[in-house]
């Protein structure tokens, strides 16, 4: 169970408050009415799903009801910060979030693999 | 009879820590015994000279206690207080005895003594590993009659209760600074060190008393205190500080992310006679800023041949029962070690008048303190040599002793035998916080390495041997300052992974590994010579460590014995993960309150009461309990469903519509919000009209649909389907927050906040009429698609005139708790006027004979408003809306597209299946070409006949076209028509 800083509450609160809502920073087009297949594609299908720092959005549902931003190490599930919705893309130390990024579930079952 | 002789023969005056004069009587098997307070069912058993306790899992063979402890694998029981508070696979070094527990012996038949399926014991080169999955094969319809069966029988664990569970379940939830798992001596001396600063702790150990492996560890002091004694008095003074909280028999069962915690709390599976306001068991669930793990390490047994027999356990666990139940396991012991640790459990025996037979141990060179301490107390060692076999059948009685390499073997007799082959630390839990590992080379051993959170592992299960350097690692955990000294009396050293001699590569002998899955050296080789080499491939194919004790024994000698036939280091072959729980948890921790009706709470409208009086029968739509027909006497629900349709087109209808999703949108920007969420135009809707409403999600397809009146410029009342509620409002709100943040609009959910009741029919305004005040309700002053603010009743209202049916009709709208009062007064005058209640059947056979859609059941969330027929809600005009671009994308605007048309089956009396497929040709090979499905089927008393929507490819040119609906054991004719069965013209609704 993840504890998640809502930055609007400005508390640490349980998973069980939040719902996630997907890829964060994915504006939709001013124009969208006017732009191409691909564009449109880009826009509303395709996701990066990175492995290790990931921009997300979560919803504070059960709290304040607030749509915000977080960076979060999908490996080592560690949020490394939560921010407001409309803020920029915060940018973060390179290190730190994969530096030490722990796979357990492959690693230590071996190279044998 | 003294005290002490009648709690068994085996109890040894002035041994152990239990009190003679506190007794309990219990049954095993139907025999009554007594045991002391204090005592677990597997000391209490020992202690009448009871060995053997089970029959394994797959071949049937007598088994004993192996343990003292939680990682038992062997001494599974069932145990009852009555019929109904019985539970099955309980572990007996667990289970403390209370009075009156009626504890069973499982896995046999007709007893324990005596059990036919150890016949497979005879058979067992055909149980060899992969077995099941080789010869479970074919044909498939043999797993369900033959093999399951056969398996579930022969092998097998307890039986479940088939009563359901008196008991109650507690649930609690903490924070604090440090959580403390293990309350040995380094998770006593960390919550010292951590309570002086004045953290708040928790110290929670799974054992009913603190003190971990002082419980057998009699030798140690602390403090120049015995170690026991002290750990019990600084547990006292921890529990008398108010930022420390003490928990014991309870189990930290799962280390999840954020310091997130599950410990299970035992209540009162001790006591004989529990409170009816105590819970039996309670779930904590704790978020702590830091963890300390000491959960101390676990003793191996040896693998060698015949290892299993009742009387051989780990050495720990015969000094436990000693020192701590003041139990001897045997008369005449022996010993099989590759650690030191046995000579200890030894010379503890010894002293206590307890003869060994010897000490075999299969290093050539054991220490000289502990050669000098055995010939002092009188007991020979056999060193560099093997116990090579074992005899007896319900009871080992002798053991074969070789020297290692070969050599003359000869047979002792024995009455028990004790191994170690040293000791596995226990990082389950660092583990599970998804720490990785380290393999320790010149121990044999995985340690913690890196760790994922803030987490700390301290003493046995970091490796931490020596006794100083352990209380100086857990004073720099708790983070305070403790002087506190102790003292062992020998430096352990020694230990050995893998099988021991004379159960090499080269034999056939049965030397088990995993004691609770019956899993041999014999076997893991076979997989590895199968052509299984990664530890997760042989675990699964021996289910070596699958069992519910996780292979807390069994990990270490299952990889040792596979690295050696791939001739691979350890690291390189692996360890699997280790999951929560840690140990068994009940489902009934899990589950807490949440049951019968707080499993899954109904949600019920106002009016729930006054239709279950009306004899409505209720079905569920998501949490709700909605009246889906009202069956007069002798009516079934066809019968019941015809009359209300009738009814409702004859005369009238009273329907309860408190379930639809109801969003009330508010602000200057409302009428534009509305624009960019809905296909509609709404800026030419006028306040006191309404208009249904088409959602689309960007992708085009049809999201929600539902009537949005406008009460004021600013106002909006919007209503979404009965499911889509809460999701229509995270959509929304994900627009207006993230996308469309300028826009001054505020959403609310209203949907418990009206009780909405529906009049239908052509009676409708005539019933409605007494009631309703402020509002003209002619056809000319209040047309179709009208709303107003009113009061109904004296209560404030809000009035629509709108229909789902196709009828003259209105929705009112009142404050939920005005609802039963206003149901009360309207049926009160439509019922002898010949109207009619109807329900959630009635009122989707009403909507389909006018081709209404249901979104969700008409659609599926790839059919856009095109599709669905409803082009003309979509607005040409509006520069944006969510679905716009969507809408364009070239699959959606293709020739071809299914579309939703009617169907109307060639024999009007056959009604057909929703979701049967619709095909031109019967008659083609299969796989047939499939046109679409049906999405709605009713009989329509109405219409004198079956009705039906369906998802056509290119339905609309079809129009007249003659499809086929194959079914199993028929085909059904059927002619696409438009979607309006009923009133074509449309001019009942307008009254
Ligand atoms: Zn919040």
């Amino acid at each position: 169970m993840l504890l998640i800083h809502c930055p609007y509450c400005e508390e640490d609160r349980s998973e069980l408050e939040f719902r996630w809502a997907g890829e964060a920073h994915i504006a939709r087009p001013e124009n969208i009415a006017a732009i191409s297949d691909e564009e449109f594609a880009e826009y509303f299908f395709l996701r990066n799903n990175e492995k290790g720092l990931t921009y997300e959005r979560w919803r504070h549902i059960h709290g304040c009801g607030r749509f915000f931003n977080a960076a979060r190490d999908t490996v080592s599930d560690r949020f490394l910060t939560t921010y407001k919705a409309g803020l920029p893309k915060q940018v973060l130390p390179e290190t730190g979030a994969s530096e030490k990024t722990v796979e357990t579930y492959e690693a230590t079952e071996g190279d044998a693999r | 009879m003294s005290a002490s002789s009648n709690s068994g023969a085996y109890r040894i005056k002035g041994a152990g820590r239990l009190t003679p004069a506190r007794t309990a009587r219990f049954t095993f098997d139907g025999k009554s015994y007594t045991a002391l307070e204090g005592d677990t069912v597997a000391s209490a058993l020992l202690a009448h000279g009871v060995h053997l306790l089970g029959r394994s899992f797959k071949y049937h063979r007598p088994r004993g206690i192996l343990s003292a402890g939680p990682e038992e694998p062997n001494a599974l029981i069932d145990v009852s207080r009555d019929a109904a508070r019985r539970q099955p696979n309980v572990r007996a070094t667990v289970q403390e005895v209370f009075d009156g527990a009626k504890i069973a012996s499982q896995n046999r038949w007709p007893s324990l003594k005596f059990d036919v399926g150890a016949i497979n014991n005879l058979f067992s080169p055909f149980f060899a590993a992969g077995f099941y999955y080789k010869t479970f094969m074919w044909p498939r319809e043999a797993w369900v009659k033959v093999y399951e069966p056969f398996i579930r029988r022969a092998a097998g664990l307890g039986v479940a209760p088939t009563e359901e569970d008196p008991d109650h379940y507690a649930s609690r939830y903490a924070h604090c600074d440090v959580l403390i798992a293990g309350a040995g001596v380094a998770g006593l001396t960390a919550a010292l060190s951590a309570a002086a600063t004045g953290q708040s702790v928790f110290l929670v150990d799974e054992q009913p008393q603190v003190g971990g492996a002082l419980h057998y560890d009699a030798a140690t002091t602390i403090d120049g205190q015995n170690g026991y004694d002290w750990a019990q008095r600084t547990a006292a003074k921890l529990r008398a500080m108010p930022n420390v909280t003490v928990l014991t028999r309870t189990t930290v069962f799962g280390y999840y992310n954020h310091g997130f915690l599950g410990l299970v709390e035992r209540v009162t599976d001790h006591v004989a006679k529990p409170g009816k306001d105590l819970p039996r068991e309670r779930l904590w669930q704790v978020r702590a800023k830091r963890v300390v793990l000491a959960t101390g390490s676990i003793e191996r047994h040896m693998v060698f041949a015949n290892n299993d027999r009742p009387g051989i356990m780990l050495a720990s666990a015969a000094r436990t029962f000693l020192n701590h139940h003041g139990v001897a396991v045997g008369r005449q012991v022996g010993v099989y070690t590759a650690h030191d640790s046995a000579y200890e459990a030894a010379f503890d025996l010894k002293r206590a008048g307890v003869s060994i037979a010897a000490i075999v141990d299969n290093r050539p060179d054991p220490s000289e303190a502990l050669l000098a301490e055995a010939r002092a107390l009188g007991i020979s060692v056999l060193s560099g040599h093997a116990v090579t076999d074992t005899g007896g059948r319900l009871r080992t009685s002798s053991m074969t002793v070789a020297r290692n390499g070969g050599g003359d073997a000869r047979k002792i007799a024995v009455d028990a035998l004790i191994v170690s082959a040293g000791w596995t630390p226990s990082v389950h839990l660092f583990s599970q916080s998804r720490g990785k590992l380290r393999f320790d080379e010149a121990n044999q051993r995985f340690l913690p390495d890196i760790y994922a959170q803030d987490c700390v592992s301290i003493g046995a299960c970091n490796g931490t041997d020596d006794l100083a350097e352990l209380i100086g690692e857990a004073i720099a955990a708790g983070g305070g300052s403790v002087a506190l000294s102790g003292e062992n009396r020998f430096e352990w050293t020694g230990g050995m992974i893998g099988a021991a001699e004379g159960a090499g590569p080269d034999t056939t002998v049965k030397a088990f590994v995993d004691f609770q899955h019956d899993v041999t050296a014999k076997d893991i080789r076979l997989a590895v010579r199968e052509g299984m080499h990664s530890i997760e491939h042989i675990k699964r194919f021996t289910t070596n460590g699958m069992a519910s004790d996780q292979g807390k024994l069994s990990n270490m000698h299952g990889l040792a014995i596979a690295a050696e036939m791939l001739d691979r280091p350890i690291p390189k072959v692996g360890l699997t993960t280790f999951r929560a729980p840690y140990t068994p948890v009940t489902y009934g921790t899990l589950v807490g309150h949440s049951r019968g009706e707080l499993f899954d709470p109904a949600r019920k409208t106002p009016m729930h009461a006054l239709e279950t009086a009306e004899g409505a029968e209720f079905e569920d739509v998501g949490n709700w309990k909605r009246a889906w027909y009202y069956p007069k006497r002798g009516e079934d629900m066809l019968a019941a469903v015809n009359r209300e349709c009738r009814t409702v087109r004859e005369v009238a209808g009273v329907f309860n519509g408190s379930t639809l999703g109801k969003i009330e949108v508010v602000g200057p920007d409302a009428a534009e919000f509305l624009n960019l969420l809905y296909t509609n135009a709404w800026g030419n809707l006028k306040p006191g009209k309404s208009r249904y409403g088409i959602m689309t999600r960007e992708d085009g397809f049809v999201y929600d649909d539902g009537v949005v009146g406008r009460l004021a410029e600013d106002r909006f009342h919007v209503t979404t389907t009965t499911g889509g509620a809460p999701r229509v409002l995270h959509h929304m709100e994900d627009y207006l927050q993230t996308e469309f943040p300028h826009l001054r609009v505020w959403l609310t959910s209203t949907t418990e906040q009206w009780a909405v009741i529906a009049v239908q029919g052509p009676k409708a305004r005539e019933i409605i009429e007494p009631f309703v005040e402020g509002v003209d309700l002619s056809n000319e002053a209040f047309p179709h698609m009208s709303v107003a603010e009113c009061s109904v009743m004296g209560a404030p209202a809000r009035l629509f005139r709108v229909s789902f049916t196709g009828e003259l009709g209105y929705e009112i709208n009142v404050p939920a708790d005005y609802g039963p009062a206003v149901w009360k007064a309207i049926w009160e005058r439509a019922e002898p006027m010949g109207a009619c209640l109807y329900g959630t059947e009635t009122m989707h056979v009403l909507r389909a004979e006018k081709g209404y859609i249901i979104v969700g059941q008409d659609t599926d969330g790839t059919v856009t408003p095109d599709d669905a027929g409803l082009a003309w809600a979509v607005s040409s005009k509006k520069p944006d809306f969510v679905g716009i671009r969507g809408l364009k994308r070239p699959d959606l605007v293709r020739e071809g597209r299914k579309q939703l048309v009617g169907l109307l089956t060639k024999d009007p009396n056959v009604v057909l299946e929703e979701g049967g497929q619709i095909v031109v040709d019967p008659n083609q090979p299969k796989p047939m070409t499939m046109l679409g499905h049906v999405t709605s089927a009713y009989w329509s008393e109405n219409c004198g006949r079956s009705i039906a929507l369906a998802l056509v490819a290119g339905g609309r040119a079809r129009m007249g076209e003659t499809l086929y609906v194959p079914l199993a054991d028929r085909t059904i004719e059927v002619e696409v028509t438009d979607m309006v069965f009923f009133d074509k013209q449309g001019g009942r609704i307008h009254g």
